[in-house]
C-alpha cells in the first residue's frame, strides 16, 4: 500500500514536471570560453527570451583547449547541447560522427542562405544540405607600423598595394645589426601563425594556380604557381632578408613590440594590436599581384544544430539559430566582439566599408575562399616543415613543395576513409 | 528463547570463530581495498583497454572497428615515427649521464661545504618546483636571436656568430633538454646528498688512517656504496626523459617537436596524433609501444645494476 502512495506521488511529480516542461522548453548551448563572445551571447539569449517567453536558452562554455573532445563526447553520450558552436574545419568529423543534423531546407531554404550571406558559408554545405550558420566571420588583413614607415621615410598613409611595394616597404623599414641580423623585421614570417592561410589560398592564387581541387581533397599545388608561390615567400628572408622565421618568436609578437613594420594577421588579433600604446599602425587589403588579382582566407565558427535536439526542443533550437544568425545578432555580435557580420547587408555598409579597421577586412571578404581542411593543425604543420625545410635545411623549393603536397595528400586521403 | 539465542549464534557464526589477528587482516584488507580498486580502476583497467584500443581504428567520432595490427603496421612503416623513436633516445641518451654527472659533481663538493648549505641546496632545489611550462617559456625567449635573446646577446658580444639554437634541427634538441636537465637537478642532488650522508663516517676515517687519496676513497668506497643510490636515480630519470613532453611542447608552442620534427618525443606524437588528429586507434598503439619500452630499459638497468 505504502509502495502504491509513493508510486503515485513520484508518478504526479513527473506530471507536474513535465506540465511546466511544456510551458518552457529549455535548449542549451555550447560555445568555448572566450570573455567577449560569451558576453555577446549572453545578450543574444536575452533578447530572444524577450521574444519567445516559451524558450529559455542555458548556455554552457568551457576553455577552447578540449572543445572539441568535449561536445564529441558530451553529445555520443547523449548529453550536451542542442545548438553547439564549432569550427568550419572540424563540419566533416562532426557529421561523420552523427552529432549534427542537416538544417531542414524549410525553415533555412538554400537560396536566401546563398543570397544572404558571404559565399564562403559554402563550407557548411554537404550535398544540397547546410550544417551550419555562421554570426561571425573572419579575414586576413596587413596590419603595418604607421611610425617605422614614416621613420623609413614612406608615406604612413599609403601602405602597399601590390606584392612588389609590399617587398620594397619591407626592404625600406627592415633594420639591421652591424653583422647583418636582424633587429627589427620589414615583413614578418610566420607559417604557425597566418602565413600559411595567405600561403595556400592567397599566394597561390595569385601566381596563378589553386591550392587544391575536387573539393579541397586533392592537392594540386605541387606545379609552377605553387613553386613561384613558395619561393617568393622563402625569398623574403633568403633573398630579400626583410624578415626571419622565429623572430620575436611569433609574427604578432614582433608587430606588438614594435619590432616588425607589417604582419598579415586577422580579425581576431584588433583586440590584442587595440591595446597597442607605443605607436600608431594601421590596416590595409592585402597586397594584389601585378595584374591586380586579389585574394583572402575566411574563416569562422558556425552554429549547428546537433542531433539530441529532437521535437519541441527541434523547433526551439532552429528558432534560436535563426535569431543568432539574424542581422541584429550580427550587429550585437561585431558591437561586442569586434568580428565582421556574415550577412552582406549588414556587412557591407557604406559605413563600415569606410571603416579605417573594419574597411580593408570587408574588402577582403567578397573575393576570400574557405579551406576545406581535413585536420587543420596537421595540414598547417605541412606547410611550416615545407616552409623550415627551405629556411633551415637549405633545401631546394622544388623538392620541399613536392614533399609537401605528398604529406598534405595523405592526410587528406586518410581523413576520407 | 533458547531457539533464538541459537539462531544468533548460528548467523554470527563464521565472524565470531575467527581470531583476533584474522579479523585484524580482514578489516585492513577492507581498508586497503578501497585505494587498491580506485587504483585499478584508474590505471589498469585503462591501460587494459589502451592494448584493445591500439587493434582499433576508432576516431572519437566514428564507432571503432577491429583493425588487428595494422595500426603497428602503419607506425613501423612511418618515418616520423623512427624520428621520434630517435630523438626520443636522444633524450635518454644525452639527459640521463649528463645530468647524474652534475648534480653527483654538485652533490660530492656541497656535501662538504658548511657555509651556508642549506641556502645552496635550497638554490639548486628551485628550479624542480617550477612549471615546466613557465620554465620553457622564459628558456624560449633566452634562445632569440639578439636583440631579445640573452645568450646570443652574450655571443655577439664576444664576437662569436649568433647561433640559431631553436630555429635549427641539430641544436634544437640539446637546447630544449638544458632546461630540462637544469629542472630536474636540484632532485637528483637531493637523492644524491642522502646517500653520501648514508655512507658510514668510519668507513672514510679507516681509509684515511689508511693514508687513502682523496681519488681512491671516491672509487673505492664512496662510489661502490652509492650504487643504490645511483640505481634508482639511472631508472627514475631515464624514465623521466623517455616521457619527457611539457618542455618540448612549451618551448615551441606553435611548431611542438620542431623544427621539422627534430625535437619530437614520443609521447608528443602520442599527444597530437590522440588530441589534434583524434587518431585514437593509433595514438594507442603508439601508447603501447612506449610502454614496451619503458618496461624494456627499466628491467635491462635493474638487471645491469643489480648487485652481483
Amino acid at each position: 500500500m505504502r509502495l502504491g502512495h509513493m508510486l503515485a506521488s513520484v508518478a504526479l511529480g513527473f506530471a507536474t514536471l513535465a506540465s511546466t516542461g511544456a510551458k518552457a522548453v529549455e535548449i542549451e548551448y555550447w560555445q568555448y570560453v572566450f570573455d567577449t563572445r560569451v558576453k555577446a551571447m549572453n545578450q543574444l539569449i536575452a533578447k530572444f527570451q524577450e521574444a519567445n517567453p516559451d524558450i529559455k536558452v542555458k548556455q554552457t562554455t568551457f576553455p577552447y583547449a578540449d572543445y572539441q573532445t568535449k561536445v564529441a563526447a558530451a553529445i555520443l553520450a547523449g548529453q550536451g547541447p542542442d545548438v553547439v558552436q564549432l569550427f568550419y574545419g572540424w563540419t566533416d568529423n562532426f557529421i561523420a560522427g552523427k552529432m549534427i543534423r542537416p538544417l531542414r531546407a524549410e525553415a533555412f531554404p538554400a537560396a536566401e542562405i546563398e543570397r544572404d550571406f558571404f559565399p564562403i558559408v559554402s563550407a557548411m554545405k554537404r550535398g544540397n544540405d547546410y550544417y551550419g550558420l555562421p554570426t561571425a566571420v573572419r579575414s586576413l588583413a596587413l596590419f603595418y607600423n604607421k611610425k617605422a614607415f614614416k621613420d623609413a621615410g614612406l608615406d604612413p598613409n599609403n601602405p602597399p598595394k601590390t606584392l612588389e611595394e609590399l617587398v620594397a616597404a619591407a626592404e625600406k623599414t627592415v633594420k639591421r645589426d652591424g653583422s647583418g641580423n636582424i633587429i627589427s623585421a620589414g615583413m614578418t614570417l610566420d607559417m604557425g601563425g597566418q602565413d600559411h592561410q595567405w600561403w595556400r589560398e592567397v599566394l597561390i592564387r595569385q601566381f596563378g594556380g589553386v591550392p587544391y581541387t575536387e573539393n579541397d581533397t586533392k592537392v594540386a599545388y605541387n606545379d609552377e604557381a605553387g613553386l613561384k608561390a613558395l619561393t617568393f615567400y622563402t625569398d623574403l628572408q633568403k633573398k630579400h632578408k626583410v624578415g626571419q622565421a622565429g623572430f620575436m618568436d611569433e609574427g604578432q609578437a614582433a608587430f606588438r613590440a614594435g619590432l616588425a613594420a607589417m604582419t598579415i594577421d586577422g580579425t581576431f588579433r584588433l583586440g590584442s594590436f587595440g591595446t597597442i600604446k607605443a605607436f600608431d599602425w594601421g590596416v590595409t587589403e592585402l597586397p594584389a599581384n601585378a595584374q591586380g588579382v586579389r585574394s583572402n582566407y575566411a574563416s569562422y565558427f558556425a552554429n549547428a544544430i546537433t542531433t539530441k535536439a529532437e521535437g519541441e526542443k527541434l523547433a526551439a533550437a532552429e528558432k534560436f539559430l535563426k535569431y543568432v544568425s539574424s542581422p541584429e545578432a550580427m550587429k550585437v555580435w561585431m558591437e561586442v566582439v569586434g568580428e565582421l557580420p556574415a550577412r552582406r547587408e549588414v556587412a557591407l555598409t557604406p559605413e563600415n566599408i569606410a571603416h579605417p579597421v573594419y574597411g580593408p577586412f570587408l574588402k577582403g571578404l567578397e573575393y576570400a575562399h574557405t579551406t576545406l581542411f581535413k585536420d587543420e593543425a596537421a595540414q598547417r604543420q605541412v606547410a611550416i616543415d615545407m616552409a623550415n625545410r627551405v629556411l633551415i635545411g637549405g633545401e631546394d623549393p622544388k623538392t620541399s613543395l613536392a614533399k609537401a603536397a605528398e604529406a598534405e595528400q595523405a592526410i587528406i586521403d586518410r581523413a576520407k576513409r | 528463547m533458547s531457539a533464538v539465542s541459537h539462531r544468533e549464534a548460528a548467523s554470527g557464526g563464521l565472524w565470531s570463530r575467527m581470531s583476533l589477528g584474522q579479523k585484524q587482516v580482514i578489516w585492513a584488507w577492507s581498508f586497503l581495498a578501497v585505494p587498491l580498486v580506485f587504483y585499478v580502476v584508474i590505471r589498469f583497467w585503462p591501460t587494459f583497454q589502451a592494448f584493445y584500443l591500439s587493434a582499433t581504428d576508432w576516431t572519437i567520432t566514428k564507432p571503432a572497428a577491429f583493425v588487428g595490427l595494422e595500426n603497428y603496421w602503419r607506425l613501423f612503416e612511418d618515418p616520423l615515427f623512427w624520428q621520434v623513436f630517435r630523438n626520443t633516445f636522444m633524450y635518454l641518451i644525452l639527459g640521463t649521464p649528463i645530468s647524474l654527472l652534475i648534480s653527483f659533481v654538485v652533490a660530492y663538493y656541497l656535501d662538504r661545504v658548511r657555509f651556508m648549505h642549506s641556502f645552496i641546496r635550497a638554490l639548486y632545489f628551485l628550479p624542480f618546483l617550477t612549471t615546466a611550462a613557465a620554465m620553457a617559456w622564459v628558456w624560449r625567449w633566452f634562445y632569440q636571436p639578439v636583440p631579445i635573446g640573452v645568450i646570443n646577446d652574450v655571443l655577439s658580444s664576444f664576437g662569436i656568430p649568433q647561433q640559431p639554437f631553436l630555429r635549427s634541427t641539430s641544436q634544437a634538441l640539446p637546447a630544449v633538454l638544458a632546461p630540462a636537465v637544469w629542472a630536474g637537478l636540484g632532485f637528483q642532488i637531493i637523492i644524491f646528498l642522502a646517500g653520501l650522508r648514508a655512507i658510514p663516517v668510519t668507513y672514510y676515517e679507516a681509509a684515511r688512517i689508511d693514508g687513502l687519496s682523496e681519488g681512491a676513497i671516491l672509487r673505492r668506497i664512496t662510489l661502490p656504496l652509492l650504487k643504490p643510490t645511483l640505481v634508482f636515480l639511472v631508472v627514475f630519470s631515464s624514465i623521466g626523459f623517455l616521457r619527457i613532453f611539457d618542455q618540448v611542447y612549451n618551448i615551441n608552442t606553435n611548431d611542438p617537436g620542431g623544427p621539422l620534427n627534430s625535437t619530437k618525443p614520443l609521447v608528443l606524437m602520442i599527444y597530437q596524433t590522440a588530441f589534434s588528429s583524434y587518431e585514437m586507434g593509433y595514438a594507442a598503439a603508439q601508447t603501447v609501444v612506449l610502454f614496451v619500452i619503458l618496461l624494456v630499459i627499466s628491467l635491462v638497468q635493474l638487471r645491469l645494476m643489480r648487485d652481483r
